[in-house]
């Protein structure tokens, strides 16, 4: 079947199986390979995107559901002139990540903590966080970084908007 | 000012952050191009005789291009036990052939053009298992009714030690004996096992997996597979998360190689998560009896620990895990008699091998147990009674009774910090108070003193590490380790070692690893070793690059060796007194190339210590523990970079915590397990935690010249029985002496049942 779907901006139309995943989709057909796989139960988190403002967990998502949808992944935050994401930023400063893997779905995930509350105590960034898993950080400097994003400002938790909608 | 020991935000992380890294599965490499995909089909029977593998329906399926049998690699050795002193008879076919011995034991791999028809495919290859009597556990194993491997003749992989003598705590006024279980946990990295291989026509095979040392993969693969070492070629992408399960080659990544052989084309392989809780090994299942002997003052006489090792359906790295137990069994105290011995046995399960810590938090968390069950038999506060058996400080090496020699260590400082930042006699007069009041919430109070080997020899080889590092003509540096970074941080702390020494800028520096053409020699990561291994390698390739650069500087400027002196802010050479004037590394590296490539060897392994205190709330009416608060003291010698450290010490602690609360790797009777998903695993999570405070202390080490002991495992061995210690406290005034780990609400409210009952009968 056939979709057309907008990520990180770009539309693109694509020939899918009805049963892919979301994040097959953005791994092996866009080639966006940031979004990472940790489970096949719903659990880890890895996989997180934002589809259309929410984040969601792209393994549990088919193609096919997000026809003429927004997604954004992690490739899709920074500036066009490179600049990072707030959240990606206060990452890199809280020493948010280690290994890497968690982090692409951790970073969208906080981003969805702060659209709900953009001033979370550290309880709320842990219940926010609840369903994305982290084996390295023992998520302590993951919650520093949330918190250290959401004193930026605003926009720590929103994505950036689509080429479209900018035009 | 010098950048060392200062908090430097990670190099790796901009693309880490914007880009994502780049893990095996995620290569779009074009060596790789038109690869297949491989699906397991792996034994859903824990023991039993394979009657038949029937492929044909699965060959007729879309996108099948090969399945490939036992019968397929009859030219393969069988895998070999690995260790000599382990009887040969305890092999392993590549895919099961007469035998299964584990649910998640190989049988077949489908090869496929695209990755979810091999999951379809593989479910219709047909195997016929006729059942026998699965081994669970190490008292089944123990009791032999059942064989693993009939021809050896036990299930017994291998033993050290000897039995205690009968008079070992004759004279004790006390003695408390209970078995201490180490229950079976999950590593579980984020990113599962993943691999790739292609045969060039040089028969030359180069394999991208996610490991902890490619030059050990590489060496066990080319041996596996009867190759030359130069026809196997390992590169390691990066990798998320390994602790311990992915040191060394597993069976799969040969078996990938095997397989783009049969089918000359590149194959690629990434197993599923519920794949990985069965396939990959796990960690600790170690059994103990514990017996601590001493006098009604608070002195202890003599300890005893009894170590059945639970090593699965193969023998891998938990054959040796107890000897690493078994040496650290005193741990911090200075008891005069000390005895352990171990048996490792063959199960039904899954096979385990190395788990952050690696043997030493199963001795940390027993002798810890132990002093508290002491302390509670004697009415003892258990601060007072570590403080009384404590190793007075030290700072020439010290010999404990089971070998071990502790390079550096100030133990009751540790403990005295430690019991200041919780503020123990504060926590104790409320813990008084709720015990009083009768509260449902009680508090409890966990305390663990640790002390571990890091930088050891062993699997790794001696304890040395190779590093190269060479400045090219624009002014850059590329740092060739030996080590193999997967979340530690290594691009950033090389990088800022050598530019320390040499005036370039981190952003100018890049690290490299894991690729066996670039660096032939390595250890890898593991075991803690890396900066005091590792990067002390890179501090003196880079000194030693400096005394190259002053010989061949001096010739160009025509000065004396001895007055040239780094200028950090040329990166190069200046006369001394005038700096700014002499000549760049880069300028040098232009005449003739600027690399110096050096093996570091350390004198001794070493040993950092620290102490934990936990505290919890326990709530008696459901049994549930929460952890308020965890500080930590953890002295890894002088801290390179503090983020990064700190860094380490919070994923520990994490570890600790879940053993200590949660996580369990389950079988049920016939050893199907009942874990091998995270919906059914409890992997730690956020709001399970408490963010954690650290104190710092820092007693360098003589064993290399940063200073550094290894920090990897620290925080999960002070962490894991200071958890359990403080769940038990709470509740130690109902009666309740010990609970098994996971200590989970379940465990809980029985322990006080139980206790409620024993008291009352007691009291009849």
């Amino acid at each position: 079947m056939q979709v057309s779907i907008t990520v990180n901006g770009q539309q693109r139309t694509d020939e899918v199986e009805p049963r892919l995943l979301l994040a097959h989709y953005l791994r092996d057909t866009c080639g966006l390979t940031a979004t990472n796989i940790g489970c096949d139960s719903t659990s880890c988190g890895a996989c997180t995107v934002v589809v259309d403002g929410l984040s969601v967990k792209s393994c549990t998502v088919l193609a096919a559901q997000t026809d003429g949808s927004q997604v954004t992944t992690l490739e899709g935050l920074a500036g066009p002139d490179g600049e990072m994401h707030p959240m990606q930023a206060a990452f890199r400063a809280e020493h948010g990540l280690q290994c890497g893997f968690c982090t692409p779905g951790m970073v969208m995930a906080a981003i969805g903590v702060l659209a709900d509350n953009p001033d979370p105590s550290d309880r709320e960034v842990r219940e926010g966080l609840e369903g994305n898993l982290c084996r390295c950080t023992g998520y302590h400097n993951i919650v520093r970084a949330v918190q250290t994003a959401a004193k930026s400002g605003p926009a720590a938790g929103q994505v950036p908007q689509s080429q479209e909608e900018r035009a | 000012m010098s950048i060392l020991g200062t908090r430097v935000v990670r190099t790796e992380d901009p693309l880490f952050l914007t880009r994502g890294a780049v893990y095996t599965d995620d290569l779009a490499d074009e060596r790789l191009a038109g690869a297949l995909h491989a699906t397991f089909v792996r034994s859903t029977v824990a023991h039993g005789r394979v009657l038949s593998v029937d492929t044909s329906a699965a060959l007729e399926a879309p996108g099948v291009v090969a399945v490939i049998t036992a019968d397929d690699l009859a030219d393969l050795a069988p895998i070999p036990p690995g260790f000599p002193f382990v009887n040969a008879g305890f092999t392993r076919d590549w895919l099961a052939k007469d035998v299964v011995r584990f649910v998640g034991d190989p049988v077949a791999v489908v090869l496929t053009e695209q990755r979810y028809q091999g999951e379809d495919a593989a479910e219709m290859v047909a195997v016929d298992i006729d059942p026998l009597p699965a081994v669970v556990g190490t008292a089944a194993a123990r009791a032999e009714d059942v064989l693993l491997y009939p021809d050896v003749g036990t299930n017994v992989y291998a033993a050290f030690g000897e039995p205690a003598p009968e008079d070992f705590f004759a004279g004790c006024e006390v003695v408390v004996s209970r078995p201490v279980v180490n229950q079976r946990v999950a590593p579980a990295p984020l990113e599962t096992r993943a691999a790739s291989a292609v045969w060039g026509e040089d028969g030359r095979v180069t394999i991208w997996c996610s490991n902890q040392g490619a030059q050990m993969v590489q060496m066990e693969i080319a041996a596996w597979l009867g190759l030359d070492i130069s026809k196997v070629h390992v590169i390691t992408p990066d990798v998320g998360g390994g602790f311990g399960a992915k040191i060394g080659a597993d069976p799969e990544f040969a078996l990938i190689a095997q397989a783009a052989k049969i089918a000359g084309r590149p194959v690629r392989w990434s197993e599923s998560r519920s794949e990985n809780l069965v396939g990959m090994v796990h960690g600790r299942a170690q059994d103990h009896v514990v017996t601590i002997g001493g006098r009604r003052d608070g002195t202890v006489e003599a300890y005893s620990i009894e170590i059945d090792q639970d090593a699965g359906a193969h023998p891998r790295f938990a054959v040796v895990l107890p000897t690493l137990t078994m040496l650290m069994t005193s741990g911090v105290y200075a008891f005069p008699k000390v005895h352990a011995q171990a048996r490792v046995l063959a199960t039904n399960t899954t096979s385990t091998a190395a788990y952050r810590g690696a043997g030493r938090p199963e001795a940390t968390l027993s002798v810890e147990r132990a002093m508290d069950l002491f302390a509670a038999e004697i009415g003892m506060d258990p601060a007072e009674v570590r403080r009384k058996n404590l190793i007075p400080p030290f700072d020439s090496p010290h010999t404990t009774p089971m070998g071990a020699t502790y390079d550096t260590g100030d133990y009751v400082t540790a403990l005295d910090k430690v019991l200041e930042a919780v503020g123990y006699q504060e926590l104790r007069a409320e813990q008084a108070r709720r015990r009083e009041a009768g509260d449902v919430r009680q508090l409890g109070i966990g305390l663990s003193v640790y002390v571990e080997i890091t930088g050891a020899g062993g699997e790794a080889g001696a304890p040395s590490e190779d590093a190269s590092v060479e400045i090219h003509p624009d002014g850059t540096a590329t740092i060739l380790t030996g080590t193999s970074p997967h979340g530690q941080g290594h691009a950033t702390s090389w990088a800022m070692i050598a530019s320390d020494q040499l005036g370039i800028p981190l952003e100018k520096i890049t690290v490299l690893h894991g690729d066996t053409d670039l660096v032939p020699k390595g250890g890898g990561t593991m075991g803690s070793r890396s900066l005091q291994q590792g990067g002390a390698a890179v501090h003196q390739a880079a000194g030693e690059l400096v005394e190259l650069a002053r010989k061949r500087a001096a010739e160009k400027l025509e000065a004396n060796p001895e007055d040239l002196v780094v200028d950090q802010a040329l990166a190069g050479l200046a006369v001394r007194g005038t700096p700014g004037v002499g000549v760049t590394f880069a300028e040098l590296a232009g005449d003739e190339r600027l690399l110096v490539q050096s093996t570091f060897s350390a004198a001794a392994p070493t040993f950092p210590f620290g102490a934990h205190a936990v505290v919890v709330e326990v709530d008696t009416e459901s049994g549930k523990a929460e952890v308020l608060r965890l500080v930590a003291v953890d002295d890894a010698g002088t801290i390179l970079n503090p983020l990064l450290a700190d860094g380490q010490r919070h994923g520990g602690f994490a570890q600790g915590v879940a053993q200590a609360l949660l996580e369990e790797v389950l079988y049920d009777e016939d050893g199907n397990p009942t874990t091998s998903t995270l919906a059914d695993y409890p992997f730690i999570s956020a709001t399970e935690l408490p963010s954690f405070e650290l104190v710092e202390m820092a007693t360098p080490t003589p064993m290399n010249p940063l200073g550094a002991k290894g920090i990897g495992e620290a925080g999960t061995i002070g962490s894991t029985p200071a958890t359990q210690n403080a769940v038990i406290d709470a509740v130690a005034h109902l009666g309740v002496r010990h609970i098994d780990m996971p200590t989970t609400p379940m465990r809980v409210w029985r322990a006080i049942q139980q206790a409620g009952q024993a008291a009352g009968q007691g009291g009849n």
